[in-house]
């Protein structure tokens, strides 16, 4: 596969397994069509408790790491320090980035996004502008 | 100087120190956040010891960057990647030497404190970590045992305070009149600190 034509990878990260997972299926579901882009869910802590587990978060990235960069979306509170922390000591594939976005409708974005082969720039900013699109 | 088994028992009175606070810490965790501060740190710190044991680091920085990159690995709530940083950064700073000097670990420190507040966005006065950090570490050019004290200052002060970072910040003005839990197992780390200084 040629660079050009690598996707861009999507990891969810949440406390909750259960939201992470649904999240992932939700996108994939409202972005299908073509070619879904690789989503990964990384929810909850390695005892199945809520909690962030940074070596889930890490293995995510990298199975939906395809050479065109991973988005990452996170919740709140750990999930965003430890994709934080893991992005300073550069534990996550090149070309990872940490989004500022809603989770929910930003990986629906995301995910529609990278499915139409967008590079890395466009589907940070297709998450990203999802805050802006109001409600009432 | 400070050779790598001080840091190593360092990390050790540490896992005493949570083991032992675990229950208060857990307790000072329900009224501003989700209850499980002690039983995290206390997961935490136990892995660190065992990962320790398991392959002894060489060095005191490589002590420290275990510690943190087990605690990132295995603490679960927001504790883990703030004190993981803090060790792994403080580590990263002690280099490859085999002994270190207290000028060195103060220095160090300072740096990893810096890193902690770099990663939360969060200032002294906020009603974290860094209001037991920050006046603790600025204490280590006395002694160890005035920055465990400093420390110990720094975590009761932050009853007054409202949160303005994590989830006790969604409390607003009912986070006041809580002891911070982060700012306390803060001082503990510090505390175990100045316990092996002697």
């Amino acid at each position: 596969m040629t660079a050009a034509a690598a996707v861009v990878g999507i990891v969810l990260v949440s406390h909750s397994a259960a939201v992470a997972e649904s999240v992932a299926a939700l996108a994939a579901g409202l972005a299908a069509g073509g070619a879904v882009a690789p989503i990964a869910a990384a929810g909850g802590t390695a005892d199945g408790g809520l909690g962030t587990n940074a070596d889930r978060v890490v293995a995510a990235a990298r199975e939906v790491d395809r050479g065109a960069g991973v988005v990452l979306l996170v919740d709140l509170g750990s999930s965003v320090l430890t994709v934080r922390a893991l992005l300073v000591e550069g534990e996550l594939p090149e070309g990872a980035r940490l989004v500022d976005a809603p989770f929910l409708e930003g990986a629906v974005a995301a995910v529609v996004a990278a499915s139409t082969g967008a590079p890395l720039d466009a589907v940070a900013a297709a998450a990203t502008e999802a805050y802006d699109y109001r409600k009432s | 100087m400070r050779d790598t088994d001080f840091f190593r028992r360092w990390m050790t009175a540490t896992a005493a120190a949570v083991e032992r606070e675990a229950d208060r810490l857990t307790e000072l965790d329900s009224p501003i956040g989700d209850a499980d501060h002690g039983s995290n740190l206390m997961r935490g710190f136990t892995a660190v010891r065992a990962a320790l044991e398991a392959e002894p680091p060489q060095t005191p920085g490589a002590v420290l960057q275990l510690a943190g990159r087990t605690l990132i690995s295995t603490v679960g709530g927001a504790s883990g990647p703030l004190y993981g940083t803090l060790l792994r950064r403080t580590g990263k700073e002690l280099g490859e030497a085999a002994e270190v000097s207290d000028e060195a670990v103060r220095q160090a420190l300072y740096a990893g404190v810096g890193a902690v507040a770099q990663l939360g966005g969060a200032a002294p006065g906020d009603k974290t970590m860094l209001d037991a950090l920050v006046p603790g570490v600025a204490a280590l050019s006395t002694s160890y045992r005035a920055a465990a004290d400093a420390a110990e200052n720094g975590a009761l002060a932050t009853v007054p305070m409202l949160a303005r970072k994590g989830r006790a910040s969604y409390l607003g003005e009912r986070s006041i009149g809580h002891q911070d839990p982060g700012a306390t197992s803060s001082a503990l780390l510090l505390g175990a600190l100045a316990e092996v200084a002697g």
